[in-house]
């Protein structure tokens, strides 16, 4: 089991109110992702579930029972820190031990269930090593085996990749991806990489000032962005967002369309001059100036094109992909 | 530093400061073991002459001898005990945000900037004056006899002086090292379910290995030539009680005027000082590495 719910959550350090009231309802067994940009709030939101922050105000409820004033090690939470935050004195199997030890399980069972979670995270043949001597991958690996062993409720995992190269990211995403289908445990995952959250979520919470914007399905999310914050953060490259004239056109005060969304052709409604052209091979990310619409438009396009810095262009957007903003930033339908 | 160039270079910048600390270094434990083989008495300057280990002979039969080797041994121990186990609970007390952090600190620190002469000076006949101490008047206020603690426990008095001058120390460079300790490790410990007492058990003592390490060498060294405190304090007394070796050599040489006996008890002191240094570095020090 592991349904979590926060109702009416505050939390303020000092006169600096970080979450204003905040509701949230987190289901059993979901992959839920906070993701926003820095400072948003989303670290402190999971400390908070974690206990590792008191709350200001507001109830914390775990599995139906009322955890706010309950301490962190008896919430029956599992967290894998950003830096891993191993015991570098301890080898990786007192590493993976150590939360069984405390909780003074016998030595027989403490030793099954680290072989275990050892076979799941291929550590097998590094137990006898210390933290030092791992590579990033590895200990990553072993922080979530220390999680795994207590069985937890639900896992709770700060920016786990942010210190992994590129190539290990991938690849540890997917393997978090897999534990999750295979345990179907609650797993919360704070991140800034909007391409983590699309790629593992279930629900994607995306925060901005300790205000939840918007939540949902990455899909949901990425067809119909609640407003123009979401719209703008969520989607790589970034939706172009576009206000004056071409919105009146659609009777909207902001309109947006994506990168994918704007195909170059020779009779566009558009045209701009072609900046900077990134060819990624599979792709084409070509920034147009001088549209009159933005300062940049961003238009993506598959396979190579033949475009030079200081073309003229013209675009048409998809009219059926245009999304749609009142002044109040929010999505009109 | 890659070239031949730079690194002769180098050894030449670095030539004057080596052949300087060789001389310093080199000529006086070359003259003390050349006195240590002499007859050489300041009474009878005269009288010199070639007495093989004679000296040695005389300094370690010598009654005083055993007695200064224990109270080394018991003083550099008793002062290592006392400012690890307290220097540890005050860095830990001093990590903790508090009102007045700075003051605090820099007060904690204050009795290492007190020269061992004036620090003994003070604890004798302010704190432990069977009269006019404070210690005396605090029993007294209690209905208590006072306590002489310089005759009656002169080496415990004094190790109870040398470690208020070196708690500081000690106190430094833990509180350094406990606030290199990762914050996230010791959440991930709480999380793990480990108490406060667990904590310190699993997480900072080991943390604070090496800097336990790093003051434990650190102090040995100092404490095993302790002199001063004992001087203004005690005179090595009553009888031997508090003489430790540095000051055995000191009584040897200058209040028996026998320079011959008290070199030949300098360089015993220094071959006992790399013995306890041998044995340190064999139990600790693997601490050090990384």
């Amino acid at each position: 089991m592991g349904t979590i719910t926060l109702e009416k959550v505050t939390k303020s350090f000092g006169d600096v109110q970080v979450i204003p009231p905040l509701d949230l309802e987190i289901n059993d067994g979901e992959f839920v992702v906070f993701v926003g940009p820095s400072g948003c709030g989303k670290s402190t939101l999971l400390r908070l579930i974690a206990g590792l922050e008191d709350v200001t105000s507001g109830e914390i409820r775990i599995d139906g029972r009322n955890a706010t004033e309950v301490p962190p090690a008896r919430r029956g939470l599992a967290m894998v820190f950003q830096s891993y935050a191993l015991y570098p004195h301890m080898s990786v199997r007192k590493n993976i031990a150590f939360p069984l030890r405390m909780a003074k399980m016998d030595k027989a069972e403490q030793d099954r269930r680290v072989e275990n979670a050892a076979r799941v995270l291929n550590l097998s043949n590094y137990l006898d090593r210390r933290p030092g001597q791992l590579s990033g991958g590895q200990r990553q690996r072993v922080a979530i085996g220390r999680a795994i062993v207590r069985e937890p409720a639900a896992f709770l995992f700060d920016e786990p990749l942010s210190n992994l190269d590129a190539a290990l990211r991938v690849g540890m995403r997917m393997e978090i991806s897999e534990l999750h289908s295979q345990l179907e445990t609650t797993m919360i995952y704070v991140t800034h990489d909007q391409v983590e959250a699309m790629t593992m979520a279930d629900k994607i919470v995306v925060l901005q000032a300790g205000n939840i914007e918007q939540v949902g399905s990455p899909l949901e999310l990425y067809h119909r962005p609640r407003n123009t914050f979401v719209a703008g953060f969520i989607g790589s490259p970034k939706m172009n967002l576009m206000s004056g004239a071409e919105a009146d056109k659609y009777d909207a005060t902001t309109v947006g369309v994506r990168p994918e969304h704007i195909d170059v052709t020779p009779d566009g409604p558009w045209q701009g001059r072609v900046g900077v052209a990134e060819h990624l091979g599979s792709d084409t990310f070509i920034h147009v100036h001088e549209t009159g619409l933005a300062e940049t438009l961003t238009v993506r396009q598959t396979g190579d094109i033949s475009v030079r810095h200081g073309d003229m262009i013209r675009l048409t957007p998809r009219q059926d992909e245009m999304h749609r903003f009142g002044a109040d930033g929010l999505r009109l339908e | 530093m890659a070239t031949a160039h730079s690194r002769a270079a180098a050894r030449i910048m670095i030539a004057p400061a080596t052949v300087l600390l060789l001389g310093w270094m080199l000529i006086p434990l070359c003259m003390t073991l050349y006195y240590s083989f002499q007859r050489y008495r300041l009474l009878t300057p005269d009288n010199r002459g070639w007495v093989g280990f004679r000296n040695y002979e005389r300094f370690l039969t010598n009654p005083a001898f055993q007695d200064a080797l224990i109270n080394t041994l018991l003083l550099v121990l008793g002062v290592l005990v006392i400012t690890v186990v307290l220097g540890v609970l005050l860095a830990i007390l001093l990590d903790q945000p508090m009102f007045g952090q700075g003051i605090v600190r820099i007060l904690v620190i204050a009795p290492f900037f007190v020269m061992p002469t004036v620090s003994a000076l003070v604890w004798k006949n302010m704190f432990m004056n069977p009269v006019n101490g404070l210690f005396a008047y605090a029993f007294e206020a209690v209905g208590l006899q006072p306590y002489d603690f310089l005759s009656q426990a002169p080496l415990a008095s004094i190790i109870g002086i040398v470690a208020w001058q070196w708690l500081p120390f000690a106190t430094l460079i833990l509180l350094t090292a406990i606030q290199s300790l990762n914050s996230e490790q010791m959440e991930a410990a709480e999380m793990d379910g480990a108490g406060p007492i667990q904590r310190f058990i699993y997480i900072t003592l080991p943390h604070l290995g090496r800097a336990i390490t790093v003051v434990i060498l650190i102090q040995t060294i100092f404490l095993l030539s302790i002199f001063a405190e004992i001087l203004v304090t005690t005179n090595g007394g009553p009888g031997t009680a508090s003489t430790n070796l540095t000051y055995l050599v000191y009584a040897e040489s200058l209040l028996s005027f026998d320079v011959g006996e008290g070199s030949a008890g300098g360089v015993v002191a220094i071959i006992l000082a790399n013995i306890v240094a041998i044995f340190l570095m064999r139990m600790i020090g693997k601490n050090l590495d990384a």
